[in-house]
């Protein structure tokens, strides 16, 4: 039974491997890349919205909206980026549901790749908005005596949000393919439909805290800024 | 009993072990802070939006211990390394 997307493996030359994983993510990327340009090739703002810019529209105005309430700052800053990942996680998780694919966020690669953009982009933004010496300030805030937790906590989260991925895409892979040798019939279907269902709160989940890590690290008011990420997290929601 | 039947029969019992009992404690908690915003909820129906993506949120991060303990049971009984070795002895 092969449940990582990265041993399934389409083509090889010496160590250079094409695999599942990489075959979908490119799927993935050139379907949303495709679709937005053919999406916003001719928008319009008169009375004739077609239904597609419709659709993307308010796509975005809903994210928006979520980054809004969730960070209470406003959104355009982190539109890209957190818009990016949502919908980048939302269609590789999603992608199973059509026969013979393998969702690349059931390979650990994907997942920390991605952890890994929101473990750069936290200093990033950090520093864009506070600047180098207020960023780094946060970490000795209470006393300088928290800077290794502080440093730890950064580094496990970062786990924490690669492996919940993982771990959530994976096991609904896994679970279909052995319901599949035990009850083929009718219960894959409703572990699928169930899957839909926790491959979108995951890619929402993911999004938001993400989106929490990098407004905890910008906010330049109010003197809590020293608290750990469940702490902030329950400031800004 | 040789290491590897020694190593097999650990392996599945201890991965058993694993799923079962890390799944206790987040299962409690969920449950928790399922009847605590399902009250919330009963009391302010206008704030479900935030309490349910509050909820979503709060739930999947408590979720995520089981995740482990069920990427480690899946290591054990999959890839597991000591496995792995054992064999690679054997043969080689």
């Amino acid at each position: 039974m092969e449940f990582n997307p990265d041993n399934i493996i389409y083509w090889q030359w010496d160590f250079v491997k094409i695999n599942a994983t990489l075959i979908y993510s490119w799927a993935v990327i050139l379907l949303l890349w495709i679709s937005s340009w053919l999406i916003t090739r001719n928008l319009t703002s008169g009375p004739g919205l077609s239904r597609w810019q419709n659709l993307l529209e308010s796509i975005v105005s809903i994210i928006q909206d979520q980054i809004r309430e969730a960070s209470q700052q406003e959104p355009q800053k982190y539109l890209s980026f957190i818009g990016t990942l949502f919908l980048f996680i939302v269609f590789s998780n999603i992608i199973t549901i059509i026969p013979g694919t393998s969702a690349p966020t059931a390979s650990l690669s994907t997942t920390a790749a991605l952890a890994a953009c929101v473990f750069v982009a936290v200093p990033v933004f950090g520093i864009v908005t506070r600047g180098v010496k207020g960023y780094l300030m946060q970490y000795v805030k209470p006393t300088p005596f928290m800077l290794p937790f502080n440093i730890i906590g950064e580094l496990s989260r970062t786990m924490a949000l690669a492996i919940r991925l993982f771990g959530n895409i994976m096991s609904g892979t896994l679970v279909v393919a052995i319901l599949l040798s035990l009850a083929p019939l009718f219960f894959p279907v409703i572990m699928q439909v169930l899957g839909l269902l926790i491959g979108f709160i995951q890619a929402y989940v993911f999004a938001i805290l993400a989106l929490v890590y990098i407004a905890s690290a910008t906010r330049v008011h109010g003197e809590n800024n020293n608290q750990d990420t469940t702490g902030s997290f329950k400031q800004s929601i | 009993m040789d290491s590897i039947s020694i190593i097999g029969m650990v392996s599945i019992i201890v991965s058993g072990f694993t799923i079962a009992i890390g799944s206790m404690g987040p299962a409690f908690g969920e449950a928790r802070a399922l009847a605590q915003a399902l009250s919330a909820i009963a009391q302010q129906p206008d704030e479900s939006g935030t309490l349910t993506r509050t909820l979503f949120v709060g739930l999947a991060m408590v979720e995520s211990t089981a995740i482990y303990c069920f990427v480690v049971a899946l290591i054990l009984i999959f890839a597991n390394p000591f496995w792995d070795f054992v064999i690679k002895q054997v043969g080689g």
